[in-house]
């Protein structure tokens, strides 16, 4: 009978070194340091105070479940966040997939000049999601804005103040998002550039259109991607603040129509020094995304094809 | 009755030619096999049949109608491709079916298709299956059921064994034989590999930089391989091919020198005296036994293979040549030792100094 599978290491060169461990943590040092000091504390500190009414000063008083009951019973600002949050999330995510995946597929059909273009569309993604951006924002959608500007010139059409108009501002937001499509559509680029030719020259035999390609041969075959990106924009669209803080000056205004989830969970923060009941909020917020992510992961297996 | 044809047929990628004015003819029912080395052309040539490559020069017609500008799905072919190409997130009858449901087939005619491709492929247990689901034999199964549904006029084959392990190579080898036999469909068929080439075909096409080097049934370019490089490219072991002067050329025979021995040979056509020319010998037509034939004296053994049904001696002649002999049976033959060789004057052919035969 072959020992081969119960051979054991010789105790000697098995022996546990402590010398080497300590080297290895200390490597890993930065890391856990960053980790424990800046993200496991911070969210074990901030459950805790989720359950205090803290308010950034003084001692945190224990409230049991108080701040949760009241965003669920009494807050109608939490609500109208929960609005604007959802709107934009649900206009956003898809939008930035569609238009990502279309300027992908545009750029994948064997440019010259590919790379140009790849970082010129690839820039509002790294530059979009500044302050710089959003103030630059406010001004071509501001009452005597570019947009206006151009609108007058062109059609003679005296169009509004997108930003302060409560029915149009989340929407210019909304489509700062998009602009910064850039992350989504390279890596929509690399997963096109997966899906071998012989696919599509089999279906060019079979006699398949380009648009019957696409949407029988390399949206099917995209999907990994597309639900990576749907998942990753998704948690994103959920947190984003920087453009509504600058846009709205912090207040989520005109009248909390820019109200970001985010945004409202900083001012009850740092505007009105409720950072228990602020905790309570960013973990309402882990459970909104978790549920999304889950609910993902948990749909994906019907319309996701790997490939193994 | 002619079923494609390619007149004077060119490819260039820029000034780069590779497809360089080819004409061949292909008849209704045949198997065609397209061999060559690496880089060709064979799979270009293919291609361009297939409609996936433009054609830069010549015209391709098939059924008596030109298909130059033809859409690939417009030219009554199948493929199968190298990689089989399978849509991975379609099952098996999917994966059959798309072409004919594209073609906006009934439904019930579809059914009816596909399940009797799988019948004649056996594949009807795996209609269910997913391509990820299936081994790499039954893949490409799946692979030629999908040309066989379109009911083609021409099947193309490109490379479709090589991804295959040696034992199911063999094994799927025979199968396309006995498909064509079975649906008696044009076949054009693109390899390597001058086995796949030589057990298939009713005609093989040899092909060298884009060049039809020569074509005829598989035992014509065997037997009469029409240069060096095809009589070296099919024939496994490969082709032995020693240098010789030509001397006393005279009534229809010349004269060669061999490793110190004369020996004189039949030959048509003109032959110069002190003319450099090669002699090509098939390992397997070199004997170490009997008499008669050319005589090239001791051969002395360098390595040796024992395959079991056959022995390769790889060795050298006294005047430095190698030479390679496939003896049938098991051979107590060892590195070292001395072997008498020699060959019947019929088996012997005879190359000029560009490399064409030297007719006989």
């Amino acid at each position: 009978m072959s020992t081969l599978g119960t051979t054991e290491r010789p105790v000697a060169g098995g022996r546990f070194r402590f010398g080497d461990s300590l080297a290895g943590y200390g490597f890993l040092a930065p890391w856990l340091v960053g980790f424990f000091l800046l993200t496991l504390g911070p969210a074990i500190a901030s459950f805790y105070l989720s359950l205090t009414d803290y308010s950034g000063l003084g001692a945190a008083n224990w409230v049991g479940a108080e701040n949760y009951v009241r965003i669920a019973t009494d807050d109608p600002r939490f609500w109208t966040a929960m609005n604007v949050t959802f709107t934009f999330v649900l206009l956003s995510v898809p939008l930035k997939l569609v238009f990502a995946l279309a300027v992908a597929v545009a750029l994948n059909r064997g440019l010259s000049g590919l790379s140009f273009f790849r970082a010129i569309f690839y820039l509002p993604s790294l530059v979009g999601g500044s302050v710089a951006v959003a103030v630059l924002w406010r001004q071509v959608f501001a009452g005597d804005g570019l947009l206006n500007q151009a609108l007058n010139t062109l059609f003679g059409f005296e169009g509004p103040s997108w930003i302060s108009n409560p029915s149009t501002s989340l929407y210019t937001l909304v489509l700062l998002a998009v602009w910064q499509f850039g992350s989504s559509m390279i890596i929509f680029l690399a997963g096109l550039r997966q899906i071998p030719q012989d696919m599509y020259e089999a279906a060019s035999i079979d006699g398949a259109s380009k648009a019957r390609q696409f949407f029988k041969i390399t949206l099917p075959l995209l999907t990994p991607v597309i639900f990576f990106n749907a998942v990753i924009l998704t948690i994103d669209a959920f947190k984003a603040f920087t453009s509504a803080f600058v846009i709205s000056d912090g207040t989520g205004g005109p009248i909390d129509s820019t109200l970001f989830y985010t945004l409202y969970l900083y001012q009850e923060a740092f505007t009105n020094f409720r950072f228990g009941y602020a905790s309570a909020l960013a973990w309402v917020l882990v459970l909104i995304i978790a549920f999304f992510t889950a609910m993902s992961f948990l749909t994906a297996r019907f319309w996701v094809h790997y490939d193994d | 009755m002619t079923t494609l044809a390619l007149n004077k047929i060119k490819k260039s990628f820029g000034n780069l030619d590779i497809i360089r004015g080819v004409d061949l003819a292909i008849g209704s029912g045949e198997f065609v096999v397209f061999v060559g080395p690496s880089g060709c052309g064979k799979s270009t040539l293919l291609r361009m049949i297939a409609g996936l490559e433009p054609i830069s020069g010549g015209e391709l017609s098939i059924g008596g109608e030109r298909m130059n500008e033809r859409a690939a799905s417009q030219r009554g072919i199948a493929m199968v491709f190298q990689s089989y190409a399978l849509y991975p997130h379609m099952s098996v009858y999917k994966n059959m079916s798309f072409g004919l449901e594209t073609a906006k087939m009934p439904k019930p005619e579809i059914d009816k298709r596909v399940r009797k491709a799988a019948d004649i492929l056996q594949i009807t247990h795996l209609l269910e299956r997913k391509p990820k689901q299936l081994s790499g034999g039954q893949r490409q199964r799946v692979a030629i059921g999908r040309a066989i549904v379109r009911d083609p006029k021409i099947f193309l084959f490109d490379e479709p064994l090589s991804n295959l392990d040696a034992e199911l190579r063999v094994q799927t080898r025979v199968e396309i034989a006995k498909l064509h036999r079975d649906i008696g469909a044009t076949m054009i068929y693109v390899t390597h590999d001058q086995v796949e080439a030589m057990t298939l075909a009713d005609r093989i096409v040899v092909l060298r930089a884009g060049v039809i080097e020569q074509h005829g049934t598989p035992l014509e370019i065997y037997n009469r391989p029409a240069n060096r490089f095809v009589a070296g490219f099919i024939g496994s072991p490969k082709m032995n091919f020693l240098d010789v002067v030509a001397s006393d050329v005279r009534d229809g025979g010349v004269a060669i020198d061999i490793a110190g021995k004369r020996a004189r040979l039949p030959i048509e056509g003109r032959v110069a005296d002190s003319a450099k020319l090669s002699l090509g010998l098939r390992p397997e037509h070199i004997e170490t036994d009997g008499a008669g034939g050319l005589e090239f004296g001791a051969l002395t053994v360098v390595h040796v293979e024992h395959l079991g049904g056959q022995t390769i001696v790889y060795g050298r002649l006294v005047d430095g040549q190698s030479l390679t002999v496939a003896l049938d049976g098991q051979r107590p033959i060892s590195a070292g030792s001395t072997l008498e060789v020699r060959i019947a004057a019929e088996n012997c052919h005879l190359f000029d100094e560009a490399g064409d035969r030297i007719g006989r």
